[in-house]
C-alpha cells in the first residue's frame, strides 16, 4: 500500500521551552534551501514568519483501545497530516513541533500505527534540541527531558556559548550516557547546518544505520570536533551497557550488544519476545544483525513495541559478520539481555 | 447499461453534491466546480477540509484551513458563516432549522439561522460533529466517547462513554441510535433510548463513509473490501446479528457508501475508483465505473434517483447515468 515514491518526510523537534526550537524553526522556514516546509506546532507562539503552512494543533494523545499502554499516537497529528496531505503539491516535507513537555514517543508511534498516516508519510528523524547551561536542572525537575534525548537520533546541543568547555564536556557526556546512539552537535544559537537535522532517513532502513558511522559503538566513537573523548577502557568483552549510576538524575539506560552470526530461528522469536515484553521499558532499539546464511545485512529498528526490520544490503567483502543491537529505555535487565542474545547465535 | 460522464480536475475532491440538481465538487484547494451548461468554478475556502450536505436547505457547508465556515449554493453563490480564527475547521455538519455546527480544536461551535453563534468548549479535541434529526440536539465525537449537546436550552450535556477515539459521528435518521467510527478499526453505537452499547468492529481498516439506508433501517460502511451493512429495524439495532457484505472485492477496499434514497441499495465506491450498486435482498451487482485513477472519496444519488455524482482523491470525478 505505502509508496515510497509519494511519502513525504516528516521531521520531529522536540526540545525544552528556551532550547532553541523557534530560531530552528524560522531558519528552516526563511533560508534558502530548496523545500518547502509545512509546519505543525502547538502554538504560533513567537514564529515571526506568516505562512499559510504553519499549523496550529493541540496536542491529543490517543491511547489505542488494545489493552497496551505504550501503543499512543497523536489524535491532532493524524487529523493535521490527513488535511495537509490533501493537498500534497504544497511542501516538500513536514515538520512537527512538540511542546517542551511533550512526550515524544506518541508523535513518533502516529507514523507507524495509523495506516493513513503511515501511508502518506514517514518518520525522517527525531531531532532534539538541548540548552548545554540549563540541562543539568532539566534532567532533575523531569522525565521529559531525558526522554526527549534518550528518543532522538539527533541531538543539537545549543547555546554551548554560555558554558565553560568543562560544563559542555559534562553535559555531552550525560548525552552520550542517556543515548549513545544520537549523533550530537554543538552549536549556538541553533546554527547547525539544516542537512544534519533534515532529511536524515533516520527510521528509514535501508538509510539509517549508515548515515551514522559510530552507531552502536558508543564507547569507541570519534566525533570531528577537537575535544577530548572519553575513550572508555575496552575490557575484551564483546558487549557494552551504559550504566546512569554514574550520572545524577539519569533513569535512561542504554544497553549495547554485540555477537557474531545469529540463527534466524532463534534471533526472531527472541527479539518479538522481548519487544513484547520489555515493549513498555523500550524507547528506540536499533540493530545490524548477521544472520546465518544470508548474504544481506539485517536492519532492525523499534519503538516500544513496535519492531520494524529488513534486508539491508550485502555484505561487502571484508566486512566483518557481527550483529549489533542497542536497546535505549529504562529498567532493562542489561546482564539478561545480553546472555538471551548471545543464546541466539548460531552454533 | 450505466454511462459515466467524466469530468477530470486537479486535486482530491472532498465532497460530490448534487445542488439544484446540478453536479457540484469541492476540491481541497477550495474551488467548488459545477457542471452547469459547462464547468464553472466559485471560491470557498483557501485549503477546504471538511464539507457537509445540508439536504434541507440545498447547500454545501465546507469548513477549512483558513478557519472558516462557507454555505455554497446552486448557481455559485458561496457565504461566509462563520470564522473560528487562524486554527483549521476541521468539521462541520448542518442541522434543523438553518442551524450549522463546526468544530476547531476543543471547541464546537453551533451556528443558528438567525447568525447567533453559541460556543460549547471540551476538555479534549472535538473530532466529529451531526445533528439529531429531530429536535435541536447535536453530538460530538471525542476521545472516550461522545456527547450530546442541547443548543437551544441551558443544561447539562449529556456523556456517553465508551474507551478509545471517536472520529466521526452520525444520528440514525429516526435519532435513536447514534453511531461513531472510531480510530481503531470499528464502529460503536448507543441506543439513545436506555444507552445500551453495540459494538461493530472487526473490519481490516478505518471506516471512513457511512450512509443511512432508507428510513435508516440499514447502515451501510466502508473500511472493508465489501461494503458492511448493518441491520437497524430491530429495536436493538444490529446486536447479535450479522451484517451484510455486499460487492467483495479481492484486492482493494471500499472507500465511500451512498445508500439509495428509496430502495435497499447502495452505491460503493473503491479504493481504485470503481464503483458499483449492490442490491440488499439478493446482493446483486452492477458494474457504475470502471476503476479510475484514485480512490472515491465522495458520492450523492440525484432527486429522481437516476444518476449519481462521484468524487475522488486524484480528481477524476464525474456523474454516472444509471437509466442510459
Amino acid at each position: 500500500m505505502s509508496d515510497a515514491q509519494t511519502q513525504i518526510p516528516v521531521t520531529v523537534l522536540t526540545g525544552y521551552l528556551g532550547a532553541g526550537k523557534t530560531t530552528l524553526l524560522n531558519r528552516i522556514l526563511s533560508e534558502n534551501h530548496g523545500k518547502r516546509y509545512a509546519v505543525i506546532v502547538n502554538e504560533f507562539g513567537e514564529i515571526g514568519i506568516d505562512n499559510d503552512l504553519i499549523v496550529e494543533s493541540d496536542e491529543e494523545i490517543y491511547e489505542m483501545n488494545n489493552g497496551c499502554v505504550c501503543c499512543t499516537v497523536r489524535g491532532d497529528l493524524i487529523r493535521v497530516v490527513e488535511g495537509l496531505m490533501k493537498r500534497p503539491g504544497r511542501f516538500d516535507a513536514i515538520v512537527v513541533e512538540t511542546t517542551g513537555l511533550a512526550d515524544p514517543v506518541p508523535v513518533a508511534q502516529t507514523f507507524f500505527m495509523d495506516d493513513d498516516v503511515r501511508t502518506k508519510t514517514k518518520l525522517d528523524a527525531v531531532v532534539a534540541l538541548v540548552d548545554a547551561k540549563h540541562l543539568p536542572l532539566r534532567l532533575k525537575d523531569s522525565k521529559e527531558a531525558e526522554d526527549q534525548i534518550a528518543f532522538a537520533d539527533v541531538v543539537v546541543l545549543n547555546k554551548t556559548d554560555l558554558v565553560t568547555p568543562e560544563e559542555l564536556e559534562k553535559v555531552e557526556a550525560t548525552i552520550r550516557a542517556i543515548n549513545p546512539a544520537a549523533k550530537i552537535h554543538r552549536t549556538q544559537r541553533s546554527g547547525v547546518a539544516l542537512d544534519e537535522v533534515l532529511d536524515r532517513g533516520a527510521f528509514d532502513l535501508s538509510r539509517a544505520l549508515e548515515s551514522d558511522p559510530h552507531f552502536l559503538d558508543a564507547h569507541d566513537h570519534d566525533h570531528d570536533h577537537d575535544h577530548d573523548h572519553h575513550h572508555h577502557d575496552h575490557d575484551g568483552h564483546d558487549h557494552h551497557h551504559h550504566h546512569a549510576s554514574d550520572i545524577h538524575d539519569v533513569t535512561v539506560k542504554s544497553v549495547s550488544l554485540r555477537g557474531g552470526e545469529m540463527d534466524p530461528k532463534k534471533f526472531f522469536p527472541w527479539i518479538e519476545k522481548v519487544t513484547q515484553m520489555e515493549g513498555p521499558n523500550i524507547l528506540r532499539l536499533k540493530g545490524i544483525i548477521a544472520l546465518k546464511g544470508d548474504e544481506d545485512r539485517y536492519v532492525l529498528q523499534g519503538v516500544h513495541m513496535i519492531l520494524e526490520g529488513d534486508h539491508q544490503r550485502a555484505w561487502k567483502d571484508g566486512e566483518k559478520h557481527e550483529s549489533r543491537l542497542v536497546f535505549i529505555g529504562r529498567d532493562l535487565d542489561a546482564e539478561r539481555l545480553r546472555k538471551s542474545f548471545e543464546a541466539c547465535q548460531a552454533a | 447499461m450505466p454511462t459515466v460522464a467524466p469530468l477530470d480536475l486537479e486535486g482530491h475532491c472532498v465532497a460530490a453534491v448534487f445542488l439544484n440538481d446540478v453536479p457540484h465538487f469541492a476540491l481541497a484547494d477550495g474551488v467548488i466546480h459545477r457542471l452547469e451548461n459547462g464547468q464553472k468554478t466559485v471560491q470557498a475556502n483557501d485549503g477546504l477540509l471538511a464539507a457537509f450536505h445540508d439536504a434541507a436547505n440545498d447547500r454545501l457547508i465546507t469548513g477549512g484551513e483558513d478557519g472558516k465556515v462557507f454555505a455554497v449554493k446552486a448557481g455559485g453563490e458561496v457565504s461566509e458563516l462563520a470564522s473560528a480564527g487562524r486554527k483549521w475547521v476541521t468539521s462541520v455538519t448542518a442541522g434543523p432549522q438553518g442551524a450549522i455546527a463546526h468544530a476547531s480544536g476543543k471547541t464546537a461551535f453551533v451556528r443558528f439561522a438567525d447568525g447567533k453563534i453559541k460556543e460549547f468548549a471540551h476538555p479534549r479535541s472535538v473530532e466529529g460533529l451531526a445533528f439529531s434529526p429531530k429536535g435541536m440536539r447535536f453530538g460530538v465525537a471525542r476521545y472516550n466517547g461522545a456527547t450530546l449537546h442541547f443548543p437551544a436550552a441551558e443544561g447539562k450535556p449529556v456523556e456517553l462513554e465508551w474507551a478509545g477515539a471517536h472520529t466521526g459521528i452520525t444520528f440514525s435518521p429516526d435519532g435513536a441510535f447514534l453511531v461513531t467510527t472510531m480510530q481503531e478499526n470499528a464502529l460503536h453505537g448507543w441506543k439513545l433510548a436506555d444507552g445500551k452499547h453495540m459494538r461493530m468492529s472487526g473490519y481490516p481498516g478505518k471506516v471512513k463513509s457511512l450512509s443511512w439506508s432508507v428510513k435508516g433501517k440499514w447502515l451501510a460502511s466502508s473500511g472493508a473490501p465489501a461494503a458492511i451493512v448493518w441491520p437497524f429495524q430491530a429495536k436493538d439495532g444490529p446486536m447479535g446479528k450479522a451484517p451484510l457484505e455486499l460487492g467483495t472485492r479481492g484486492t482493494t477496499m471500499v472507500t465511500c457508501v451512498a445508500c439509495h434514497p428509496s430502495q435497499d441499495v447502495v452505491a460503493i465506491g473503491y479504493e481504485d475508483g470503481m464503483v458499483i450498486a449492490a442490491r440488499f435482498a439478493d446482493a446483486k451487482e452492477v458494474l457504475l465505473r470502471r476503476p479510475g485513477k484514485g480512490a472515491i472519496t465522495s458520492m450523492m444519488w440525484d432527486k429522481e434517483e437516476r444518476r449519481i455524482v462521484f468524487g475522488s482523491a486524484a480528481g477524476d470525478c464525474g456523474v454516472i447515468d444509471i437509466t442510459a
